[in-house]
């Protein structure tokens, strides 16, 4: 099982599960801080791996509408739990950043910028949907006239490793939105876990990029054969079946925007409790704000930029109040700017279907049950 | 970082400041590194007060002269008190222009119709400042104001100015007159069935209260003007001007990146949502 040759872009390979420290080795070897998925407070958070069993080996989640639970399954399997409320977006869009600061005295006022070295991340184990979650912010957040440069920094010397589903959690639906379950491109390295707990465990490395590629170079494999691709295509079909949620998308731009006086958003707003939780854990939400202080003698001041949620009443204030009173209002721009006006503002949906939306939400509102209600009695004339 | 912020603001000092009304002021702003910052009529930039935070203005001086930026400025909040409350000689940071622009340059050859409530008049005296440099261009031009009451009105020696000219029809009206008023009283959107002009080769450039735009576009509906001759400036919370912050959203649009100025055409439904 030893390498023989170079691998090349493209190409996949069968790696033992304890080929994977090697792998995590090669990773630090080219000095990338890795974030993979590990059990912290009775949930899967994201934070330093080094090790294989740091990673939440034996563990499987339950997930439905407010409800999160970890359970032990046994066994080898390194990647049965879906996601957590925890996302990447925390690492590339930060909650918290100082901008700027600002210096006043006699002469005027001079404004900085902190000096930082960006992090240089691998992303270890990231699911499809959360891959194309970074894709989506990379559409807000790095591309367009004023690419945010904390973001750019922080995402151009990025590496991922994707975990590609093999099981779908209670709220996924990934397969609605095309996400998942598994990634077809965009990342460095990408994986599928194959017969966990039997002697044949083993996981199917596909490579996409020379980044990627040249980090097998150190670790033991072999070249992968017809019957673990036909296992992976045949896990991702299992994952398809599993999930526990789906949306109907066909027009869903045109159904959610000639719906806006829907009844159902009353009937929504009588169960949400407008806290925010949803725009936290969703892998896209991006929106901040600021914050400004200084110091008692005025001479310093600092600009930070902070997560923010369209579900607090100060998010649209102006002079005369704010635009969005109502929680029903609040509710409505969420879901159709998820589900359509995102197509408009950026050109893709905002939701990629992790389903986090409506684990972690309090109450358990599901925004694909909102959906489906407001398709079946969709208002528009002439239907 | 390598490369700089487009959060970050640059420094300008107050050379002058101009009391418009009892809570308004306009600055006059110049860059403390000099450079010039070229702006379209109808562009705002976010204004940063020490300390206390930023606020979207619109720029309200002459495009011609991007080296004196002049911003008009309602103490409204904390931010908004502390700009407007700045002396000649004071600093402050600014980043922009921001924004869309109101289509001048495409209005070329027609009858422009300047409809402005209260502080909208700012963000539209860039527009009557560019109409008048190329005058022989343009067909008629009408300038509607109005404000709450005679103490609101802004520009007062300019709108008297141009109101003595013989090429420019300014009409203004107050909501509530005080003894020593002799003009219109009433809603703006009253003067617009007499006002002259040819609705079928006009456009309307209008910003004022939302309440102010939707009974102001129903005037023009009537006298004959069609959806897509008519251009709105719209206010929301822009906070980052960038469209990254998601503050400003009206439906489909940033209104810091699609707006301020919309067509109508494009607007029509969306203003009639309740909390949108």
């Amino acid at each position: 099982m030893d390498a023989v040759s170079e691998p090349a872009r493209g190409e996949s390979f069968v790696l033992e599960p304890r080929a994977l420290q090697a792998l995590l080795d090669a990773i630090v070897a080219e000095g990338y801080q890795i974030r993979g998925p590990l059990v912290r407070d009775h949930a899967v958070c994201l934070d330093e791996v080094t090790r294989v069993e740091q990673l939440p080996v034996g563990w499987t989640d339950e997930q439905e509408g407010g409800h999160y639970r970890l359970t032990r399954r046994g066994g080898s399997a390194l990647f049965g739990c879906g996601v957590g409320q925890d996302s990447w977006k925390r690492l590339l869009h930060r909650p918290l950043a100082l901008l700027w600061s600002a210096e006043r005295d006699d002469g005027g006022l001079a404004l900085s910028e902190p000096h930082e070295e960006p992090a240089r991340f691998a992303f270890f184990g990231v699911r499809p949907c959360d891959l194309a979650a970074i894709n989506i912010q990379d559409g807000i957040l790095a591309a367009g006239r004023y690419p945010d440069p904390f973001y750019r920094a922080r995402r151009q010397g990025l590496l991922t490793v994707v975990a590609n589903c093999t099981s779908a959690g209670g709220t996924c639906f990934c397969a609605s939105m095309g996400t998942g379950p598994r990634a077809e491109s965009g990342f460095d390295l990408a994986l599928t876990e194959l017969w966990p707990d039997t002697a044949n465990h083993a996981l199917l490395v596909e490579t996409g990029s020379d980044a990627g590629t040249r980090l097998l170079a150190a670790v033991p494999r072999r070249p992968a054969g017809d019957p673990e691709r036909r296992e992976a295509d045949e896990a991702t079909r299992r994952a398809v079946e599993q999930m526990g949620r789906r949306l109907d998308t066909s027009d869903i731009h045109g159904m959610l925007m000639g719906n806006l006086e829907h009844p159902r958003w009353a009937e929504v707003a009588r169960r949400c409790l407008a806290c925010g939780n949803c725009t936290l854990v969703c892998p896209t939400c991006f929106c901040t704000n600021f914050e400004d202080g200084g110091d008692l003698e005025l001479r310093h001041a600092e600009r930070t930029r902070r997560w923010d949620s369209c579900f607090t009443l100060g998010f649209t204030r102006l002079h005369g109040g704010p635009v969005r009173r109502k929680i029903r209002s609040r509710y409505r721009q969420w879901m159709t700017h998820k589900l359509a006006t995102w197509f408009d503002q950026f050109g893709t949906s905002g939701c990629v279907g992790c389903g986090r939306c409506i684990t972690w939400c309090p109450v358990g509102i599901d925004l694909t049950e909102e959906s489906a209600a407001i398709r079946a009695s969709d208002g528009r004339s002439g239907r | 970082m390598s490369i700089r912020s487009s959060l970050l603001p640059r420094t300008f000092r107050v050379v002058e400041r101009h009391e418009e009304t009892a809570d308004t002021a306009t600055l006059v702003l110049e860059a403390e590194d000099g450079a010039p910052l070229e702006f379209a009529p109808g562009q705002f930039n976010m204004l940063y007060a020490f300390g206390r935070g930023e606020a979207p203005i619109s720029l309200s001086g002459d495009p011609a002269s991007p080296q004196r930026l002049l911003h008009t400025i309602r103490a409204a909040g904390p931010v908004t008190e502390a700009l407007a409350g700045l002396r000649p000689g004071e600093h402050l940071a600014l980043r922009g222009p921001y924004g869309s622009r109101w289509p001048v340059e495409e209005s070329e050859g027609k009858d422009v119709l300047v409809i402005a409530g209260g502080l909208g008049l700012a963000p539209l005296r860039p527009v009557i400042y560019r109409l008048l440099a190329a005058r022989e261009r343009y067909g008629r031009i009408v300038v509607l104001y109005g404000a709450r009451g005679p103490d609101g009105l802004l520009y007062r020696a300019e709108l008297e100015s141009w109101r003595s000219r013989l090429d420019l029809e300014v009409e203004v009206t107050v909501d509530h007159a005080n003894g020593a008023w002799h003009g219109d009283v009433g809603v703006v959107p009253s003067l617009i069935p007499r006002a002259r002009f040819s609705p079928a080769d006009a456009v309307a450039m209008v910003c004022g209260p939302e309440v102010m735009m939707r009974f102001t576009v129903a005037a023009l509906l009537e006298r004959g003007l069609a959806p897509e001759q008519i251009h709105l400036s719209l206010e929301r919370n822009m906070r980052c001007g960038v469209a990254q912050c998601g503050h400003c959203q009206l439906g489909p649009f940033l209104v810091c990146r699609d707006g301020p100025v919309l067509p109508y055409t494009r607007l029509g439904e969306l203003l009639t949502i309740h909390e949108l």
